[in-house]
């Protein structure tokens, strides 16, 4: 067994630096990896591109990298829950290229799989086709995608072990397990974190081969972006 | 008169086939859940990795980890499953999932559809759109008949970037059901005590009416 424990989250994103890309997983606020994003806030690298399906909220998830101007590039497929992320758009002090949903999805898995590219219907006869090759596929028109790889990706999973398995639990799994496969190097931040073997191995979503660092995450906001409940009877 | 969201829900609800597999987007789609016939079971997915999706959850009973598209509160239906967004879009690409339910700024009468971008203003980005309309083999859109300025949204063809390219089958207004044909839009259904004569004037684009046009039954 490889044991991937970090004890402290700096030692866990050592070696990031300005420039790099970086990869996020989460959907909304829902399994973000809190304490990564802020150590990577209080190390100060800045002109980062970061790869995310969303860019978080005014002051939590990604939103607090960008108030801190550290990203200069997002590669997103939704956006609009951010004011100063509207904002700094508005005034080019941020780059923004927006990605259907499944590609991105698809990219960051072919990254990790050794895939360097692949065809897909999705934003054919689109502003997202611009610049790609088409190709017909069964009478139907395809446009080419690459693969995305990230320096660092950074995940969240419910449960994990020292030897970087990971659980994840509800909705809360979404790009973690893709863009964990598509990082050179990836760190994970779990709720729960138990010696190797604990874990059934017919029940881990994430291969430990694809985790490089595993942490206990200190602390756990989670915070709800849209609470919806309905009444007893 | 005009339907309110939830009167194009309800008519929306009516296309529902037994046992089948469902994507709603956000907004009037998201209502269609709540007007499904007696006799009709069916799974709802929600992009973000849960197929089984159940009502919102009791006041005290929301959870973090589990919510819709529309970063909405959430619980499962019993045979529900989680999985990751990859999978997710294998299920929609793929086309496991019967009918996709989705909202639209506007539809030209060759199928295509715009929803995603007003250039010019916030860009918020496609989400899962662009996967939903490239591959779903029955798309019904729903939304107003017009815009805010009273403009039609059904056109000649899109003024705004376009979400996907010929791929809309059925519209479903607070005037109207309108069939996607070969040769444009088809006035199926009015809306009740709605003319035709005013469906018509709402209507930027060439509209099919052959024969009279039923009043829908709510």
């Amino acid at each position: 067994m490889i044991n991937k424990e970090i004890k402290t989250i700096e030692q866990a994103i050592a070696g990031i630096k300005s420039g790099m890309t970086f990869m996020f997983g989460g959907f909304g606020l829902s399994g973000i990896p809190e304490n990564a994003i802020k150590a990577i806030s209080n190390s100060g690298v800045n002109n980062l591109t970061c790869i995310s399906n969303n860019a978080g909220v005014d002051g939590f998830g990604l939103g607090i990298l960008l108030e801190k101007k550290q990203i200069k590039k997002m590669i997103s497929s939704y956006v609009g829950e951010n004011a100063e992320f509207e904002r700094q758009m508005l005034s080019n002090e941020l780059e923004v290229e927006l990605i259907p949903q499944g590609s991105l999805a698809e990219r960051c898995r072919a990254g990790g799989a050794g895939i360097p590219a692949f065809f897909t219907p999705a934003g054919y006869g689109t502003e997202v086709q611009m610049n790609k090759e088409v190709r017909v596929f069964n009478g139907k028109k395809h446009i080419l995608e690459h693969a995305l790889i990230s320096d660092f990706s950074f995940v969240k999973a419910w449960k994990g072990d020292t030897a970087g398995n990971l659980i994840f639990k509800g909705t809360a799994r979404n790009f973690n397990p893709l863009m964990a496969m598509a990082g050179k190097i990836t760190v994970a931040e779990v709720e729960e974190l138990v010696p190797a073997g604990e874990l059934n191995p017919n029940e881990i979503h994430t291969p430990g081969v694809f985790v490089q660092r595993i942490i206990k995450g200190d602390a756990f906001e989670k915070r709800i972006e849209n609470r919806t409940t309905r009444k007893k009877n | 008169m005009a339907l309110d969201k939830n009167g194009i829900a309800k008519r929306i609800a009516q296309e529902l086939e037994n046992n089948t597999y469902v994507n709603l987007g956000i907004g009037i789609p998201t209502l269609v859940a709540n007007h499904i016939p007696k006799n009709i079971n069916v799974e709802f997915q929600s992009e973000n990795g849960v197929l089984g999706m159940g009502p919102f959850p009791f006041e005290g009973e929301e959870d973090a980890d589990m919510i819709n598209a529309g970063k909405q509160t959430i619980t499962t239906m019993p045979g529900a499953v989680l999985f990751d967004s990859a999978t997710s879009f294998s299920m929609i690409r793929g086309n496991h999932i019967q009918l996709s339910v989705l909202g639209a700024m506007e539809v030209a009468e060759n199928g295509d559809i715009a929803n995603w971008k007003i250039p010019g203003k916030m860009v918020k980005g496609m989400g899962g759109a662009m996967d939903l309309v490239a591959s779903s083999e029955n798309i019904i859109v729903a939304m107003t008949h017009t815009n805010r300025k009273g403009e039609s949204k059904l056109l000649k063809k899109c003024t705004l970037p376009i979400t996907g390219v010929n791929c809309i089958k059925k519209i479903v207004t607070d005037l109207a059901v309108v069939d996607v044909t070969l040769n444009g839009f088809k006035l199926v259904e009015r809306a009740p005590g709605v003319t035709v004569a005013e469906i018509i004037s709402a209507t930027q684009a060439n509209l099919i009416v052959d024969g009279d046009i039923p009043e829908m039954i709510l």
